[in-house]
């Protein structure tokens, strides 16, 4: 009952976001009707539109989780676009370097490079955080960069065969390859690159559920994001926590490595990513920083993604930049929505009134 | 000036904040208001100066129906309002404060000295003893309320209103601060006193009216009336207003702090050389103005504070605890009830389940199986339901938010975690601040029941009726020093005042510093 009530807002929202894009549309001369067919009709196609859709979808949902966990630790992670370039990498490397070890052996190893890659990524902002109060929006920012630099600098002087015209890795061994569901969905064709990962991102949302929700350890992240103080005087060390939270919302982000490098390319492929640590901002915000809902905001982005290729190949005016316009606007909308409810909360608030005591003192 | 609410209505979604107030106010007078929290007095009140406006109803100044929409309209009407919590912007001067947003001089030039002189003349009319020039972060808390004064009469105010304005002076300042608000009342001014301790009604006013519910259901003359009836009409029920506790039996000693400083961020000393003992089955308490080094003193007993920050001993139990952070000193049997509740003492989106395991949450029986890492529902299903329970919480809804609860019952779940730890020795502070009288009562039998089962009590509170009813023992803290030791059932409020502020006699109009 009360998730209904969550998933109403973002609801609106998408619809919001909707309309003013088909306005848009209108005003740019073509029929929304058709661009939006054209848009949702190609994602929603079997098998190559919803193949696709899922494929795009399992990055936003790593990195959609990896927000959210941060974000209910009270901790904003723009960082997890630098994490999930140092997770690939480190993944590649792994499945490189190792590339003899037979598959049950070197898909766990290449998985758990990818996880820690990110954890540690994800952690030395926390670290800085912790030990010398400086904001992670910031150092989280940086690392991004860092991050970018050093993978560009790995593949470009290390790793990249002789003479690749490509800025790209050596490829992993075959036994690091991870399969495609393509070879178990009847109808699915193997070129559509949809893979295992999917599977361990939907996973990966059970998972981020039970720890939140279930366990003490989600209880102190979730205590910490809401109240510090408070959380401090139930004996949480915050210092702890802010370091904990971050590593696994760097691991989360990180797992984008896997679908990248195990499940599609099969080698690091530098500038992989289509902002997808950005976008899992917007996605945890549309997803209200609960796992069922980033899986449903990130298959959103997705559809958008995937919709974005015959709007703008099959629309007279129309470019794919409408798919960037409605993202924007959901992004809006949401953004809204969330001053729309605080301000809804403080009359609600008057009217404990008097009372509701944020005055001290006061009988 | 007079003021009338006529048929005041407002309601907030559910809740009738406010339900056919009728209240006058003659010009002239000094009129309380009282009523517990959610009575809707600060609603009434805030329709009167702007800031809401009321869904129906009239309001009258000077027998004329008004239309108020917004503070500006208020002042305009030479209506000024002193709220609890200053509105001042602490590096500017008592000048510039006042003149912010009403500006002297043309549209670009600022003419302070003209402002100053006038500001000057009101402060000696109302024998304010401010200096215009003087910054405000460099003024007491009594001098900062007077700025706030100035700041109204500057407007041209007729009509005060003054929300809870004694909660942060000491019972010198509160004299003080009675004797301007006469002579304002005796210059023609209107005055408008919002609060809920009844002494310093019958102290200070010349009629009552008494809130409950959102209606009006007393109207007296101070004179007729007594606390006991004030408190009868404020409930709506009998209300025991003396806390009955039998004589204490003292037993070992549980704490004992030995020479314990505390540093603050600026390097300022916050506590100095503290040294006292608690004994199981007693409750000492600490009286003291507000910001003396009492809330360092609780958080460094708690281990809330960076061990860098704290020096000396302290020993509970006989075992030097200073090496164990908050979490080991909880499961040492030390409780900790918070000053402010909704800083540290609640989450306040989490539900009263999960807050009902703060503190608690990683051991039995809040967590279960391999490795206790699992939140276990039924545990903390029953521990929630004996809270609610035993501490009479309202509504009894483990689910709700805790922000969903009104502060008596905020405080009541709180103290229930806390004391079915169950504690050997119980930190406690401003157990009573923000809630009702009914759950001011319970409580406070409450705190008598733990003492008499042999828990160590330390109380800090800034209510000095208060401290001196529980307390067996009475320590007075004044700028980080333990001023005296008193024993409550003798010394005076006039004695403990005067340690309050150093030992020195009342300091005159011009506060202390």
């Amino acid at each position: 009952m009360t998730f209904l009530r969550e998933l109403l807002f973002p609801l609106i929202a998408v619809l919001c976001a909707f309309l003013v894009g088909a306005i848009v549309v209108l005003f740019i001369g073509d029929s929304p009707v058709e661009t939006y067919r054209l848009l949702l009709g190609s994602a929603f196609s079997w098998p190559d539109g919803i193949g696709y859709t899922l494929f795009f979808a399992t990055p936003l949902i790593f990195t959609g989780l990896a927000v959210a966990v941060a974000l209910r630790g009270g901790l904003l992670n723009i960082g997890a676009e630098g994490q999930l370039y140092v997770a690939a990498f480190a993944t590649a490397w792994v499945g490189i370097k190792l590339a003899s070890f037979p598959a049950v052996l070197l898909v766990p190893l290449c998985c758990v490079a990818a996880i820690a890659a990110g954890a540690v990524w994800g952690a030395i902002p926390g670290l800085l955080k912790a030990r010398f109060g400086s904001h992670e929006v910031i150092n989280t920012i940086m690392l991004n960069f860092i991050a970018v630099a050093l993978v560009g600098y790995l593949t470009q002087y290390h790793y990249r065969i002789p003479g690749d015209p490509i800025m790209e890795s050596a490829p992993i061994g075959n036994a690091a390859h991870i399969a495609r569901l393509g070879r178990f969905v009847p109808g699915l064709p193997e070129r559509i690159p949809l893979n295992f990962a999917f599977l361990l991102a939907l996973l990966a949302s059970w998972l981020v559920y039970v720890l939140l929700w279930k366990t003490k350890w989600g209880y102190e992240i979730r205590a910490t994001g809401q109240n510090p103080a408070a959380a401090e005087y139930g004996g949480v060390s915050i210092r702890r926590q802010v370091v904990l939270t971050m590593a696994i919302s760097g691991a989360l982000a990180g797992m984008v490595g896997i679908n990248e490098v195990l499940g599609y390319r099969y080698r690091y492929y530098d500038g992989f990513s289509d902002n997808y640590g950005f976008t899992g901002i917007a996605v945890a915000l549309l997803g209200r920083n609960h796992p069922l809902g980033v899986i449903v905001a990130a298959l959103l982005f997705a559809v958008l993604q995937r919709g974005g290729v015959p709007v703008d190949a099959f629309t007279q005016l129309v470019s794919k930049d409408i798919v960037l316009i409605l993202q924007a606007l959901v992004i809006l909308f949401v953004a809204a929505e969330a001053m729309f409810r605080r301000s809804g909360r403080r009359w609600q608030g008057a009217g404990g009134s008097s009372g509701q005591a944020t005055a001290p003192g006061k009988i | 000036m007079t003021l009338e609410l006529r048929g005041i209505t407002k309601r907030f979604g559910a809740v009738l904040a406010n339900d056919h107030l009728d209240i006058t106010i003659p010009s002239g007078t000094i009129h309380a208001i009282v009523g517990e929290n959610g009575a809707g007095k600060s609603t009434a009140m805030r329709i009167a100066y702007g800031f809401y406006t009321a869904d129906s109803g009239d309001i009258l100044v000077d027998g004329q129906v008004r239309e108020i929409r917004a503070p500006r309209d208020a002042i305009a009407l030479g209506i000024g309002m002193v709220h609890q919590h200053f509105m001042l912007v602490r590096p500017m001067t008592v000048t510039e404060n006042i003149v912010l947003g009403a500006e002297p001089g043309s549209a670009v030039s600022l003419d302070l000295r003209k402002a100053a002189a006038s500001i000057r003349a009101l402060s000696e009319e109302f024998k304010l003893a401010v200096d215009p020039d003087a910054t405000i972060e460099n003024l007491s808390v009594g001098q900062q309320q007077r700025v706030e004064l100035l700041k109204a009469l500057y407007r041209r105010a007729g009509l005060l209103i003054l929300d809870e304005p004694t909660a942060v002076l000491t019972p010198q300042e509160v004299d003080e601060f009675f004797g301007i608000l006469r002579r304002m009342r005796d210059q023609g001014k209107t005055v408008i006193i919002i609060t809920h301790k009844l002494s310093e009604v019958l102290a200070i006013s010349d009629d009552v009216t008494v809130m409950r519910d959102g209606r009006v259901v007393g109207n007296v003359k101070t004179s007729d009336t007594t606390a006991a009836q004030l408190a009868r009409l404020m409930v709506g029920r009998e209300v025991l207003l003396r806390v009955e506790k039998p004589p204490a039996r003292p037993g070992p000693i549980v704490l004992s702090v030995k020479d314990l400083s505390i540093g603050g961020h600026d390097g300022a000393r916050r506590l100095e050389q503290v040294s006292f003992d608690v004994r199981g089955g007693e409750i000492v308490g600490v009286a003291g103005v507000e910001g003396n080094g009492q809330t360092e003193l609780i958080e460094a007993l708690a281990g809330l504070l960076p061990e860098s920050r704290v020096s000396g001993s302290i020993s509970f139990s006989g075992r030097d605890i200073r090496p164990l952070d908050a979490r080991h000193r909880r499961e040492a049997g030390i409780a900790h009830v918070p000053e402010d509740r909704h800083r540290r003492g609640l989450l306040l989106e989490f539900s009263l389940a999960e807050n009902v395991i703060l503190g608690v949450h990683y051991r039995a029986p809040a967590v279960r199986g391999m490795g206790a890492v699992l939140l276990n529902r039924p545990g903390i299903q029953q521990r929630v339901d004996l809270v609610i329970r035993e501490f009479d919480v309202r509504p009894p809804d483990p689910s709700l938010p805790a922000r969903a609860l009104s502060g008596g019952n905020q405080q009541k779940l709180i103290i229930g975690r806390e004391f079915e730890l169950p504690p050997i020795l119980l930190l406690i502070s401003q157990p009573t601040r923000g809630v009702d009288i009914g759950a001011i009562e319970f409580i406070h039998r409450k705190i008598v029941a733990m003492r008499d089962a042999g828990c160590a009590v330390l109380l800090v509170s800034a209510e000095l009726e208060e401290v001196t009813a529980l307390a067996d023992r009475l320590l007075v803290m004044h700028n980080g020093h333990i001023a005296g030791e008193v024993d409550p059932a003798r010394a005076t409020h006039e004695q403990i005042g005067m340690l309050m502020t150093g030992g020195h006699a009342p300091s005159g109009v011009e506060g202390h510093s």
